[in-house]
Formats: C-alpha cells, structure tokens, sequence
C-alpha cells in the first residue's frame, strides 16, 4: 500500500483529480508499450531453442528438466505422472506413440509404464541460455561485426569531434572573406537527405576505391552540419579576450585551439560525443550499399542478413539484437538528461 | 590524454607554417578545410552527378561510360497508358511506392504529432517522477532501426506473443506481417512506436516556455482547463507545433530502414515506400538501374524541397502573425 500512497502523492497539498489520475493511467500504458517489447526480446533471447519453439510461449525461460537414466544413450525429459490413484510421481520418459507414452521410474529403471499423454505433465525449471551469447562468438564471425561496429563508431566519432571543432572555430573566432558562404553552405547541406544522393555517393565512394571498406561509411559521415552548428554556437560565448592573451604570449593559431577553445566547449563537445555515437553505431543504410562483404558487414548489417535467411535462427538472432541495443542502452541510462536537453535545445537527432 | 597531446602536437608544424603563409586573416579556410573537403566530395558533388545519372542511360557505374538520354528515364518512371489504373503504368511499383509514402505519411504523420501532444501536455503536468516517464518514452529513440524492427517482427511471428494471446482467448491467430493490410498497420505503428518520443520532447520544451503567468491570469478569469488548452496553450505552442509536422513530414516521407526489415517491403508491394524503391533499383536488383534510381531521388528531392519551402511560408507567416497580435 505504501508504494501506492507514494505514487499517489502530489506536489504540494493539492489533492488528487481524477485528471490526474487518468495521466498515471496514461503514462503507466506508455512504461508498458515503450518497455515490454524490449524486455519481451531480452527475456527470450535467454531462451534455448527448446524453449523458443514452445508454444504458447512463457515470459521466463523455462526448459524441461532431464534425467539421465542408465540404459538410454540420451538424457530423457521429466513428467510428473498422475497415476490412476491420484497419486503424482516424477518419471522419464522413454518414447511416445500416438496419446500414449511410456515412461520409466529413475529409481527403478526396469520397469516401464504405458499412460496416456494427458495424465504427464512436464517438470519445467529456470534455464538460462547463456550458451546463445558465447555461441555467437565461437560458431560466428561475430567478433568481427562487434569490431567493425565499434571501430566505425570510434574512429568516425573522434574524426566528427576533430573536424566539427576546427571548422566551428574558424567560424565563430576568425573573420575572413567568404566565412558566410562557407557557414550557409554547411547549414544547407541539412537540407539534404543522404537518401536522395545514394547514387552518387555511392560511385564517388567507389572511385576513391573505398568500396567495403569501413573508410567508406567514415568518411562521408564525419562532416555533420549539426556539429558544426552546435559547437560554433557554443564557442561564440566564449571571450575573444582569452584568445588575445594567449596571442600576448606567442601562442601559435593551433594552440590556441586545442589548448584554450577545445576545453572550454567539452560540454558541447559531450553532447556531439553522444549524438554522433548513437548515429554511427545505429547507421544502416549508407553501410548497406558500401559494405556489401560479410567481413565488413557492421552489427546491423548482421542483423538484417542474418533475419533475412530462410531458416532464421531466432535463438542467436536474439541475442544479437540484444548484444546491438546494449550499449545504446547503457549509454541511456547513464546520460539521459544530457541527452535530452541536448535534443531539446538543438533540435536535432 | 598524452597521447592525445601528442597527436595534437604532431599537427602543430603544419598549421604554423600555414599560420605563415596565409597570415592570420586567411587561416580560418585552414580550419574550415576538412569538413569543406568532405562536404564537397560526399555531398555537393554527388549532388551534381546525380542530375548526370538521371539523365543518361545503360547499367555502367562510371558517367563517362554512360550515354546521354535526356528526360527519358523519366518518361519511364511517369509513363502509363492509362492514368486512372495503376497497373497500366510501365513502372507501377514506383507508382504504388508514392501513393504507400503519401498515404503512410499523412496517416502516421497525424498520429505522431496527436500523440506526441498528448504526451508531452501529460508530461508537462506536476507529476511526480518526470525525468523518468519522459525517458521512458524517449528511450526507443535511440535504438536503431533494424533492431526496432527486430523486436517488433519477433513479437508479431505466426508463433508470437500477439498470436499466443489471440489463442488463449479463443481468437483465431492473424498473419500480422504477411497480409497486406496488418502489414501496414504495423509500419504506421512501429515507426510511431520509434519516433514519437523525439518530437514529444521538442513540443515539451515548447510547453515549458510558455510564461507561467498567462496560466495564472487564465485561471483568474475562471477558464475551463479545455478553454486554457485551446485559447493559450496551442497558440502559443504553434511555432513548435510546425517544426514538428514538417520535420515528421519530411522523415516520414523518407521512411525505410524499419520498414525495409520489418516486411521487407511486401507483402507484394503493400508496404513498399519510395526510398526502397529507389535503393532496390539502384542497388539490389540483379540489374543496377543507377539512372532510373537517380531521377527517382531527384524527384523526392524536389518533393522536400516543397515540403521545406512550405514550412518557411508557414513559419514566417506564424512570425507576422505574432507581431500583429
């Protein structure tokens, strides 16, 4: 009861409306729809294919106990047998024809019984298919989709950092001619849809020999006009007289940059950091047309081939998925706030 | 952080020798060169070559190799012999795409922005605990699409939760994916599901800047909550209100990755949206239509060019209205 009279509560002495009460209704529904199907595929990726191809299918991962029992090669699956007494007994069973199934004691192996199918029920226990994580790794190139994901992330995140930064700093610090053209003729190109110029970009990238190779998702992505924007606002409330004291001193251009402008936007900086990890490791179709090799395929790309074959095997597909969103969730649950005022504040995504 | 000093130093030799060459005044194109350079390469050039591509013919990647057809590959895509049924047209796929885009877009659009109002007025609320409920919605935001997708095709399987439910209740179970119908139900859904917690945070921050006071002056005079709602909060938070149609326009119309693994474009051609249509011409097709591909994006560019330059009338429109008042 406490938990409710917690929910419950109000701010201040105002008491409960019924409004109120019809907004938790709502945002209790959204926590359900927004989270369940996630929890949905965690819970069954912890599932062997066993348990998965049970149906209906149970939120927990339940599989069917087993027994080794001496004569039989196999291990054999557990019931719990209601004799014609009423009396319930854990048995093995050896085979099943039709309704009728023969089961053996485990502490008697001799003797076997014949009963009808509905009379058994199945002993389930907590069975935690872990083995669907360690298999991707082992049976799989998946190493090297993780690789290739995390090493596109990195290194485009560091080269957006670099780049955004610099010509942020050009255009917020310096006056030159044609510094206008230049800011407008970045800004424009969020005009522009990467879907529309998929055709060229895709020769462009193939002429500088860039094709399935991971450069070539790189490369294109790092030049983001919402960095540069972002960080050229941030630099702009930052006093030019700093600059010319360091001038004072005979500090050269580039230190002025990476010594006194770069630490001062780290909080700007933070925010491109996080948007630019989420666009890269979350990227499909510029990958799609340029990494058309299975050793270059990125975590998506994995995904989408692998769901794809005719035979899905959902066990390790699962897990998959899972190992993908993981560190987008991480990443969430420790800098949620920043990220939401930086998308509030930006209005970008 | 030393190393990182170090790969900082290692570039300091060339800025000061370019510091000495152009002077103080020139070098900010120095620092404004990579980004220029990758702008230029990946962007304003792929720009110009697409207009080659549309305009030529033949299966080869490279423009010189091609040959010169004018506004032909346009003709194909726009040709049918009889423009009340689709079915006559020589591409009738791309016109099925545009009439799915128009119609997933104006229906998923609506949706998106009447529940993303409606989430972030809730949220906008004294409630306890908002950091969390509005992470809650934002949370799919950030997943990506293919794994959007694979959650949702996961739970709509023949052998699915969906379906286990139907059956304990004695329902018959429904192919969710594979009928045309359900199937484009579940794009609109899903990539609803995915999205609204983006613009709900936009119109959120929009509610909370609204003056608190004109709340207080409204409940002096004794305004209902609904009256408040459409005589103060709307107007005021029309400006947001557009950005959010626009840019939910503008992607909506763009929609492919969820959709691309979530029903593959089909069943048949149901659920086939025209930038699969382009990339399947372009790229996945045992023959690479590049300049068929290439006039198809031109002409969804020049759609969001519309698009865009609809959103500047309105936005400035709302601007004069503001000042008038």
């Amino acid at each position: 009861m406490s938990v409710m009279t917690f929910l419950l509560r109000t701010r201040g002495t105002r008491r409960l409306h019924w409004t109120d009460v019809l907004c938790y209704l709502y945002l209790s529904l959204g926590v359900v729809v927004m989270f369940a199907p996630v929890l949905w595929l965690v819970m069954s990726s912890l599932k062997s294919e066993a348990a998965l191809a049970q149906f209906p299918p149970t939120f927990l991962p339940y599989t069917q106990k087993s027994i080794i029992v001496p004569g039989n090669d196999k291990p054999l699956p557990l019931f719990s047998v209601t004799t014609d007494d009423g009396q319930h007994k854990v048995m093995a069973q050896v085979s099943r024809i039709g309704i009728m199934a023969t089961l053996v004691d485990p502490a008697a192996p001799e003797t076997r019984v014949k009963v009808n199918i509905n009379q058994r029920e199945p002993i389930n226990e907590l069975n935690f298919a872990w083995n669907n994580f360690k298999d991707l790794f082992d049976k799989f190139t998946f190493g090297t989709y993780l690789w290739n994901s995390v090493f596109i992330t990195v290194v485009a995140t560091a080269l957006t950092l670099l780049f955004n930064s610099m010509a942020a700093f050009a255009l917020s610090k310096y006056q030159f001619k044609g510094q206008k053209t230049v800011f407008l003729l970045i800004i424009a190109t969020l005009m522009i849809p990467p879907t529309i110029i998929l055709v060229p970009v895709f020769l462009v990238i193939n002429q500088v020999g860039l094709l399935n190779s991971l450069w070539g998702v790189i490369l294109p992505a790092v030049a983001t006009p919402t960095g540069v924007f972002l960080l050229r606002q941030y630099m702009l409330t930052i006093p030019d007289e700093l600059l010319e004291a360091a001038r004072m001193d005979h500090a050269s251009e580039w230190r002025i940059y990476w010594r006194i402008v770069l630490p001062l936007s780290a909080p700007a900086l933070a925010v491109l950091a996080i948007f630019s990890v989420m666009w890269r490791w979350n990227d499909f179709l510029l990958p799609l047309i340029v990494l058309s090799k299975n050793e270059s395929f990125t975590l998506q790309l994995a995904l989408n081939s692998f769901q794809g074959e005719l035979n899905t095997q959902w066990h390790y597909l699962l897990a998959m998925t899972v190992i993908t969103l993981l560190p987008i969730t991480l990443v969430f649950a420790f800098l949620q706030r920043h990220i939401t005022t930086g998308i509030a504040s930006a209005g970008v995504k | 952080m030393t190393l990182l000093a170090f790969l900082f130093n290692l570039l300091e030799p060339a800025f000061r020798l370019g510091q000495r060459l152009l002077g103080l005044k020139r070098l900010g194109w120095l620092f404004v060169a990579p980004n220029l350079l990758v702008i230029g390469v990946f962007c304003l050039v792929p720009i110009v070559i697409n207009v080659l591509y549309a305009t030529t013919g033949g299966v080869n990647l490279l423009p010189s190799q091609r040959t010169f057809t004018g506004l032909e590959n346009f003709q194909i895509l726009f040709e049918c012999r009889d423009y009340s049924d689709i079915s006559t047209c020589r591409k009738d796929v791309f016109w099925r795409a545009i009439f799915n885009t128009l119609q997933f877009s104006v229906i998923q659009v609506a949706l998106m922005v009447f529940f993303a109002l409606l989430t972030a007025l809730v949220l906008n609320r004294k409630i306890i605990g908002r950091g969390f409920w509005r992470g809650v919605f934002f949370y799919p935001v950030l997943l990506s699409p293919v794994v959007v997708a694979l959650i949702w095709k996961w739970l709509l399987q023949r052998n699915g939760v969906f379906n286990a439910t139907l059956i304990a209740f004695d329902w018959q179970p429904i192919e969710w994916l594979t009928q045309a119908r359900p199937a484009f139900f579940w794009t609109v859904f899903v990539s609803i599901w995915a999205h609204m917690g983006f613009y709900t945070l936009i119109l959120l921050a929009g509610l909370q800047a609204i003056p608190r006071d004109l709340y207080e002056a409204a409940a002096m005079d004794r305004a209902s909550p609904w009256r408040t709602l459409m005589r103060v909060t709307l107007p005021l938070l029309m400006p947001n209100l557009v950005v959010v149609l626009v840019l939910a326009a503008i992607r909506a119309i763009q929609i492919f990755d969820e959709v691309f693994v979530l029903t593959g474009g089909g069943p048949g051609s149901a659920t086939t949206f025209i930038v699969q249509f382009i990339y399947q011409t372009g790229f996945a097709e045992q023959i690479h239509l590049y300049g068929l591909a290439a006039a198809a994006s031109l002409a969804l560019a020049a759609f969001l060019v519309l698009l865009t330059l609809a959103q500047l009338r309105l936005t400035r429109a709302d601007e004069m209205g503001a000042k008038g008042r």
